[in-house]
């Protein structure tokens, strides 16, 4: 009797301290960010269990919003969406910086996402993974594209294939002379900017052989020939280059576009500890490598290109030199509103004959 | 005592039906209204009006794309009729036996494997580098590769595709429960090949005619997959565009407008489509 009443409490320790340790954190991010391997490694050393699902910007803000901020325990939108999406929808809620190891981050991109990410005076993210888009050129069929308006010659008509999306409107404003970034607060002068492009690119419909909607289709298109410039990610065109070295992502002289995604916490998230031990232990030097070895892009991590796989460092030499990298145009974070704008242009464009 | 029984018995059958009513039907379309009623006026900030329904009259490119996927959506289901009729009269009354199951089965199997699935088995046929293409080229019938994806023509074939057997099933159906020798008598008594078709085998196969193209159109106004993959830059879809507004727009309120429009939208096309061929409703869901 006595006996089994040990044991009893000791079963119910067992199973009180794991409620408490061990929690299932349900993971929103993109393909790629949280390797099966990671995955792995993190449930031996830390005992949580981790669900992932893959998403990107949009649907994540509209998963979120849907469910008030729950469902998920961690997110990883991109660090320009995040307090429009705040004020608006109120889906996140603020880090709180005492449990986060500080050191695992380069300094400039913790403080430049948080400056970003910062609404009603609490920070909302933390920069995670980096990179860009830009030109994905076949090199030996269309070298002479260096820009994003360099897709709308008339010699590459039904060669050339690029998103019906924000980034596009803005690659194509820099590269006519303007400044979308700087118009971020003035609907009317941003208004104007996206007029200009409106007109470009509806004039540079004809060129254009199909709108690209998923990274796999603009993929094929360019591996079968199909299209031989493109606006999309530098990964994509890393992805390419180990297959054809001709294709490769080329750095527009305009200024490749530059994105950071980030962890933010749900409003409605029940693993904080989960998430909090999720973002200590994926920035780890070794494990950013490992991230960045699948996802294709660099992290925040100090010391986390160290261990990246040569061919990965070689490919992005070749895309940016030290110009390109100043040259980089980062995302401002997106008024809430800036949307609305865009959209209505976007629809015109595609109604355009 | 027994009256109490049976009464029981007639609210626990009803209940798996007005539950999937209530909870998966009304409950969701009440939703959606309130959210379509709603403008937007600023940050969490939200005034009752019908401006997005304005907005999309508003708008040319909205109603047009929404009439364009009505009119696709109608022709779709008018070339799977002519498709599927021969079809399915060959299986009810040529074959007998295990031909009939085979060939019955044949039509059922590309559906084993998911919409996406066969979606893409279309674009690898039909791509500039694809295998008609390459197999024209081969034959020599065209000199350089030839872009078949990307055009309305590529849409109207995915769609037939995916929708032709809830075509084919009720009239099969229907055509197995007309007796032979009614056919037999048509000729008989001096009736044509054409004839007999129109007064005797159209008349019967009638029910199914309309609950197939009823599914079929609504299969082709709903379908998202298809559209978006095999068409091209000027190939709107209506869904596409309820896309567009819930995610990347942010656009709810307007996205349930559009929504409530599609059902308005179907219903009456069904509802003409029914006052048409002369038929009820319940008398075409009844015998098929």
């Amino acid at each position: 009797m006595k006996h089994s009443l040990v044991s009893l409490f000791a079963v119910v320790a067992v199973l009180g301290a794991q409620g408490v340790q061990a929690e299932t954190l349900r993971l929103l991010t993109w393909g790629g960010y949280a390797p099966e391997e990671v995955i792995a490694m993190f449930e031996a050393e830390t005992g949580h269990t981790v669900e992932v699902t893959t998403s990107n910007n949009e649907e994540m803000i509209a998963k979120l919003r849907a469910t008030n901020g729950g469902g998920f325990d961690l997110a990883q939108p991109s660090q320009d969406r995040i307090t429009s999406a705040q004020e608006e929808f109120g889906i996140y809620k603020p880090i709180d910086m005492s449990r986060v190891t500080a050191d695992l981050f380069i300094p400039s991109m913790l403080s430049a996402t948080a400056a970003n990410t910062t609404y009603e005076g609490e920070v909302y993210g933390l920069p995670h993974v980096w990179g860009t888009s830009g030109l994905v050129v076949n090199t030996a069929m269309a070298g002479e594209v260096t820009d994003y308006t360099d897709l709308c010659d008339p010699s590459l008509t039904g060669k050339v294939s690029y998103r019906l999306k924000r980034p596009t409107l803005i690659g194509f404003a820099y590269s006519m002379g303007l400044d979308p970034f700087a118009a971020y607060g003035d609907t009317d002068a941003y208004q104007g900017i996206l007029d200009e492009v409106e007109a470009m690119l509806t004039e540079c419909k004809a060129i254009v052989r199909t709108y690209w909607d998923g990274g796999d289709e603009i993929k094929n298109l360019l591996r079968s020939g199909e299209v031989v410039a493109s606006m999309a990610w530098d990964t994509g065109g890393w992805q390419l280059n180990a297959d054809n070295p001709d294709i490769t992502f080329v750095a527009p002289e305009a200024g490749a576009l530059g994105w950071i995604d980030t962890f933010v916490l749900p409003a409605r998230g029940r693993a904080d500890d989960a998430a909090y031990d999720w973002i200590n232990f994926v920035m780890q030097p070794e494990i950013a490598a490992m991230i960045t070895n699948t996802a294709g892009n660099f992290t925040a991590a100090v010391d986390g290109d160290a261990g990246v796989s040569a061919d990965l460092k070689a490919r992005y030499q070749g895309s940016f030199d030290q110009a390109a990298i100043d040259n980089i145009k980062w995302y401002p974070p997106v008024p809430a509103g800036l949307e609305a704008l865009e959209g209505a242009t976007l629809d015109r464009i595609n109604a355009a004959n | 005592m027994a009256s109490d029984t049976s009464r029981l018995g007639f609210y626990l059958l009803l209940a798996p039906i007005l539950l999937w009513l209530v909870v998966l039907i009304i409950l969701p379309h009440i939703g959606l209204f309130v959210v379509s009623i709603s403008e937007k006026i600023g940050p969490r900030e939200y005034e009752t009006g019908f401006g997005n329904y304005a907005t999309f009259f508003g708008e040319p490119l909205y109603w047009r794309t929404f009439a364009r996927t009505a009119i696709m959506s109608i022709a779709a289901t008018a070339l799977t009729l002519i498709l599927g009729f021969p079809i399915a009269y060959y299986i009810a009354k040529l074959t007998r036996g295990r031909t009939k199951t085979t060939l019955f089965l044949m039509c059922m199997i590309p559906f084993w494997v998911s919409e996406l699935v066969r979606t893409f088995g279309w674009m690898i046929l039909l791509r500039e580098t694809g295998v008609l293409s390459n197999f024209l080229q081969y034959l020599g019938l065209v000199n350089g590769p030839v872009e078949m994806l990307y055009n309305d023509a590529a849409i109207m074939v995915g769609l037939v595709y995916t929708s032709i057997l809830f075509m084919v099933v009720p009239l099969v159906t229907t055509l197995d429960s007309l007796d032979d020798s009614l056919i037999e008598a048509g000729y008989d008594l001096g009736g044509s090949s054409a004839a007999v078709m129109r007064e005797i085998v159209i008349p019967h196969a009638m029910p199914g005619i309309v609950s197939g193209c009823i599914v079929v159109f609504m299969l082709s106004l709903g379908n998202y997959l298809t559209p978006i993959l095999l068409g091209g830059k000027d190939s709107l879809w209506f869904t596409g565009m309820i896309y567009t507004q819930f995610i990347t727009r942010f656009n709810w309120e307007l996205g349930s407008a559009f929504g409530f429009l599609l059902l308005a939208l179907s219903s009456l096309v069904v509802f003409l489509g029914l006052k048409l061929s002369g038929r009820s409703l319940s008398e075409t869901m009844g015998r098929s």
